[in-house]
């Protein structure tokens, strides 16, 4: 026999037995739906991940204060001596490949529009700060050195605060109360998105590090010109490594840290928190993976229960097709394609399942998801594999049969 | 066991179809070896028409099964067209099967929900045909059996006797030289039973060579030839006038 014969047979076969077919494709059904619906969003959230990388920035370095020790106490993060703008001016003049160094103090306070009311991250920067972040300005004019300087009361806000307190109308020119004190907003930043689907980016006002310090954060005796966490960008990523040891340097020499002793800073660059979530968004899509490999699995011993039934209801036919000349390589490959055929018809009415799956949860739920071709490819090269599996001991034991016990079969 | 008293005229004659000499078959039954065939010798000759007659247990079915090539032999010789079979392979037996030898059983073995054409067509797949030769040769030996009318309906919607009638055309499909019937009659009536015998007896007038097997001895009188066995051996040779068809 050649292949047509092989599928013409096998789809006779399927259709005798139609309801049957259907039943027992069931399992390959949703186990390739599933294989398509968890890998896509696997390798959706995998993609937002590896767009929240190029959205950080990835030759930036963070340095923010660590914890203080005094004696065998220490303090939680954050505790030890602020940095300054001293430490910023001291890293942009003597640190090799920094090409730019902004400040970065966060206090959550409420911003007040009208009669509308939103608590953000009211952050404090310098004038550097889209530089550093490759963050552009969408509308208006970011803050200049000049406005820092003196402590002017002007605003640059994020999209989603731009949505939630003005409802996407224009801003530009508008006055908002932050902490109870009068602001401009001259500007719009464009929109960044979730960070590693955990954290809204746009949902910040940005103003002078001058007058944060002076209006939100408060004086701190010991620093007065304290600069919150310090964005360093370095122009060329492969100077990342260096200019991080170089700032370790720099830092325990200017606060003074005895060789021996711990850092009471922390340098992190973002490649590092990123590749942190990145491995732990590998494991989940790992874990859904097996998920849909186990169901899968399932739907193939379905396919081979089904298949051992069919080969002892067909033991004389399959005695007469021996008699009439069919080799037992005939036999195999008869049954097998039948296993195949099913399997491959199961996985694509599940692609079309999963795929309609896909959108739907991604519709619902909100969810990043990608399908892939390679994810389809798997889906189908799955059931097709998962035929091969497990319609060969069926059709091996078919193939083994002896022609005269089987003609005689009852 | 029959002599073979014309054996110095045998060269001048073709070949036979079916050569047994000393043919024993055992089966092995836990210890002990189950001898259903004791040595066995006779040959069948082109377009004879060979009836096998015998109580259960004499062998008869299991010297079917030899000379169709499903079995080999324990010992002793068995050559069909020529080949011995006793050094064929798996595949080799399934060639023989294929090409040089037409079965038809007691039950048809038809695939009841597949058409009388599809059914006939079968040995073909096996056989490399062309599939439009395969349909023009399927369709010419439904027409030789009086079937011409019946192609598209399934096993299931014809009567027993058309049922066997596709499966003597399947027999015939691949032109064997030899065909081996296993109680052709024994689930059909008596009038159904004689159409059958007078078509095996029309294939005999065609010059085609006929093995059957039965236990009925007005069937086994269209034959000219009976062979009789008891205990695994060939116990009777006899020719006789074929009952003529009416």
């Amino acid at each position: 026999m050649n292949l047509a014969n092989y599928l013409t047979s096998a789809l006779a076969a399927i259709r005798l037995n139609a309801m049957r077919s259907i039943l027992t494709a069931l399992g390959v059904i949703i186990g390739v739906a599933s294989v398509i619906v968890m890998s896509a969003i696997g390798s959706g959230a995998r993609q937002e991940v590896e767009r929240s990388i190029s959205r950080l920035g990835t030759n930036m370095l963070t340095i923010s204060p660590g914890s203080s020790r005094s004696g065998r106490s220490r303090g939680g993060a954050g505790t030890a001596t602020p940095l300054s703008e001293d430490d910023m001016d001291a890293i942009a003049d003597r640190i090799a490949g920094v090409s730019a160094v902004t400040g970065s103090l966060s206090i959550n306070a409420p911003i007040i529009y009208g009669n509308k009311n939103w608590t953000t991250s009211v952050t404090g920067t310098s004038a550097s700060f889209p530089e550093v972040r490759d963050w552009e300005v969408d509308e208006g004019y970011y803050f200049t050195p000049e406005q820092v300087q003196r402590g002017a009361k002007v605003a640059v806000l994020g999209s989603s605060v731009v949505r939630e307190v003005f409802g996407g109308a224009s801003t530009i020119g508008e006055r908002i109360r932050i902490a109870g004190a009068p602001f401009e907003v001259i500007g719009v930043m464009k929109t960044r998105g979730q960070a590693g689907g955990f954290r809204d980016q746009d949902d910040i006002v940005l103003i002078p590090l001058s007058t944060a310090r002076a209006r939100l954060a408060g004086q701190n005796a010991t620093v007065p010109n304290q600069a919150g966490s310090i964005l360093v960008k370095v122009g060329d990523a492969g100077d990342l490594a260096a200019a991080e040891e170089d700032i370790v340097d720099l830092l325990r020499q200017r606060r003074r840290i005895r060789t021996g002793m711990q850092d009471d800073f922390r340098v992190r660059n973002v490649a590092e928190i990123v590749q942190a979530r990145t491995a732990a968004q590998q494991t989940l899509t790992w874990l859904l993976a097996a998920t849909a490999a186990i169901s899968l699995i399932v739907g193939g011993i379905g396919i081979m229960n089904i298949m051992l039934v069919s080969v002892t209801e067909r033991t004389r036919e399959i005695g007469l097709r021996m008699a009439v000349g069919a080799r037992k390589r005939d036999i195999l490959a008869q049954f097998l394609t039948e296993a195949i055929v099913l399997c491959i018809a199961g996985g694509l009415i599940g692609l079309a399942l999963g795929v309609g799956a896909t959108y739907a949860i991604a519709f619902l739920a909100g969810w990043p998801v990608l399908v892939s071709g390679t994810v389809i490819a798997v889906g189908i090269g799955a059931s097709a594999f998962v035929g091969v599996v497990f319609g060969y001991v069926p059709a091996r034991q078919a193939a083994h049969l002896n022609p005269i016990d089987a003609l005689r079969y009852e | 066991m029959t002599s073979m008293p014309e054996s110095a005229q045998l060269t001048r004659n073709p070949p036979p179809v079916v050569s047994c000499r000393d043919l024993t078959k055992s089966y092995a039954m836990g210890e002990q070896a189950l001898q259903v065939l004791r040595g066995v010798s006779f040959d069948v000759k082109p377009g004879e028409f060979v009836a096998i007659m015998g109580p259960s247990g004499s062998g008869k079915s299991t010297l079917l099964n030899l000379i169709g090539a499903l079995d080999t032999p324990t010992t002793g010789s068995l050559s069909i067209a020529g080949t011995d079979v006793g050094g064929l392979d798996d595949d080799e037996l399934a060639h023989l099967r294929n090409r040089v030898i037409g079965f038809v059983f007691q039950q048809f073995n038809l695939l009841r929900r597949t058409s009388a054409l599809e059914n006939v067509k079968m040995p073909l797949l096996y056989s490399r045909t062309p599939a439009k030769d395969a349909d023009a040769v399927a369709a010419q030996r439904l027409v030789a059996v009086g079937l011409g009318d019946r192609q598209g309906h399934t096993a299931a919607q014809l009567s027993g006797g058309q049922q066997q009638r596709v499966a003597i055309a399947r027999a015939l499909v691949t032109s064997p030289q030899l065909i081996l019937a296993d109680e052709p009659t024994g689930a059909l009536d008596t009038k159904t039973s004689k159409d059958i015998m007078d078509l095996f007896t029309q294939l005999h007038r065609d010059g085609m060579t006929i093995i059957m097997v039965t236990h009925e001895a007005e069937v086994a009188d269209y034959a000219e030839r009976l062979l009789r066995f008891r205990d695994g051996l060939l116990v009777d040779d006899i020719r006789q006038t074929p009952k003529a068809m009416p």
